[in-house]
């Protein structure tokens, strides 16, 4: 890609650029400008330890607790004695969901906890750079929590969550993709409404918990919850776990299926960011992002 | 500083950096832009003069593109903003004390950052070169959390010129500065001016210096374009000694049976 974007060339860009300019959506991206942020918030997270440790012990305790309970359980019931690892393969994928999310709104809430947002929305980063940055570090943040944490579930509990295989690569595309619909659904609520709104950034996916049944089937949920859980894109994605390790089938449906909601969702969340981002414009949250 | 060709630009030297035609912009609490127009030519420094609450950083936002305006436009250098503004924002920088740079980040990780932000070619020796110019050499590789003011400021202006800006905006660049650092801060602008012809707009309380910066100014009150001229100009019309005083009758409504 070149340096300079669709959008920097001039009269001639075309009515499509224009247009989607005038919607806050921008066609062009510069990879150096992306690569940029994500450095950004690399000298970031090498600077501060707490913020590494941050990343890996919620996972590990998260792990170790259901595991225990899990070893504890399948001892005295024939049921979980046959599905071995549900607990753990369930903690370990929520994290992804969780953490996916939590890594896009983090690094947001860098940009507005270091008073830096008007210094990137007034250089020529795109808002679509900016998000693509905020993507790549989600999964760099989860990375470094959760591998560790995957190897203390071989170590501890002889969980393997890499013998999943190609599953696994479907469970991960599906559980970011929500992460990040959220992320930036967030992103954009605190860019709009200020620091008083990032609560919603640490709690909104806990919401979710309870509805994606990450550690009971969709059957225990009364029938019309199960419509909303139906709804939800992780929801597929634990069922389809606890089919992989309970009856050794991978529902490539369930995957597909999950795949055309996220699409759909992510859209939700884009589009909801760029309509926060022209309010911010219109109210001056931009130049006052503070409580 | 050293100076450089003039950037490739379809604008020509006859399209003011900025003009802004009847801007308006409205808050829910009231009005904080009320109509005002004005143009800057290519390679002047302006003063933008006003009370607290006059709509000095509103309108600067405007210009920036952080703020849609409620009606009017802006246009910097022949882009309207902030529909255009990323034809453009490659050209222009800002600097403001009420905007900071992270601060676990050393000097040099953040002037990196933004330098690669703003494309600048041979980064490396684009900060050597401002750390040279602004005195930053012993502080590239602190963290900018742990300067002082004085030095905050002096790495918030690298990182403004550090993509040699033909448009610079300047909210308040010396406010919480001793005398020594933000005579320093000025010198420094004036060089970048002298030697790269940049436009500036520089909002500021602070009327000394706008008098040596400045060879125009704007006093703005509750939204408006209450004068505009240069200094000397102002200075008889109003028959005062020190811009000072003209600033004392426009903020306390003493305009009219003064100038007149």
């Amino acid at each position: 890609m070149s340096e300079r974007s669709v959008a920097d060339t001039g009269p001639g860009a075309g009515g499509r650029v224009e247009r989607g300019i005038e919607y806050g959506i921008e066609f062009g991206v510069s990879w150096r400008r992306i690569a940029a942020m994500v450095e950004r918030y690399w000298y970031l997270l090498r600077s501060s330890w707490p913020r590494l440790l941050e990343l890996i012990y919620w996972p590990a305790v998260q792990m170790l607790m259901w595991g225990f309970l899990q070893t504890y359980i399948a001892q005295n019931a024939g049921f979980f004695a046959r599905a071995g690892g549900t607990f753990i393969g369930a903690v370990l994928l929520w994290d992804i969901l969780f953490r996916g999310q939590l890594g896009f709104s983090v690094s947001f809430l860098e940009e507005v906890w270091s008073r830096n947002l008007a210094n990137l929305m007034m250089s020529p980063l795109k808002p679509i750079e900016f998000v693509l940055a905020m993507m790549v570090m989600s999964i760099v943040r989860l990375l470094i929590g959760m591998v560790p944490v995957s190897l203390l579930a071989i170590g501890f509990f002889g969980f393997n969550l890499y013998g999943m295989g190609f599953a696994l690569a479907a469970f991960f595309l599906n559980l970011i993709i929500t992460g990040w619909a959220v992320g930036i659904l967030v992103s954009g609520i605190v860019m709009r409404n200020g620091l008083g709104a990032e609560s919603l950034a640490w709690t909104i996916m806990f919401l979710l918990m309870p509805l994606t049944c990450v550690y009971y089937p969709v059957a225990v949920l009364p029938h019309w919850l199960q419509v909303v859980a139906w709804s939800l894109p992780p929801t597929y994605v634990f069922e389809g776990m606890r089919a992989l390790l309970i009856d050794h089938v991978f529902r490539l449906d369930l995957m597909l299926e999950a795949f055309a909601i996220n699409v759909f969702a992510f859209t939700i969340g884009a589009f909801g960011f760029v309509l926060l981002l022209r309010s911010a414009r219109r109210h001056g949250s931009l130049i006052q992002t503070g409580e | 500083m050293q100076s450089r060709k003039a950037p490739e630009s379809p604008v020509t030297a006859t399209v003011p950096a900025i003009a802004v035609e009847r801007l308006v912009k409205v808050y829910q609490r009231g009005m904080a832009v009320d109509g005002i127009s004005f143009a800057l030519p290519q390679g002047s420094v302006t003063g933008l003069l006003g009370g607290n609450g006059a709509g000095k950083t509103t309108t600067i936002a405007m210009i920036m593109g952080l703020l849609t305006p409620t009606s009017g436009t802006v246009r910097v250098l022949g882009a309207d903003m902030p529909r255009q503004r990323y034809r453009v924002l490659h050209r222009m920088n800002f600097e403001s004390p009420y905007v900071e740079m992270p601060m676990r980040l050393t000097v040099r990780q953040n002037l990196t950052v933004f330098g690669r932000l703003y494309g600048v070619r041979g980064l490396a020796e684009r900060i050597a070169e401002l750390a040279r110019d602004l005195d930053l050499e012993a502080l590239l590789d602190r963290p900018s959390g742990k300067l002082s003011s004085g030095q905050k400021t002096r790495v918030s202006l690298a990182k403004a010129l550090i993509n040699h800006p033909e448009v610079l905006l300047l909210d308040e660049p010396t406010a919480s500065l001793d005398p020594d650092t933000a005579d320093w801060v000025r010198s420094c602008l004036e060089r970048y001016r002298t030697a790269h012809g940049a436009t500036i707009l520089l909002a500021s309380h602070n009327m000394g210096e706008v008098e040596r910066l400045c060879e125009r100014v704007i006093i703005m009150k509750t939204g408006r374009i209450e004068d505009d001229g240069p200094p000397a100009a102002l200075l008889a019309r109003y028959g005062r000694a020190t811009l000072e005083e003209v600033f004392l009758d426009v903020a306390r409504g003493r305009v009219r049976e003064t100038a007149q």
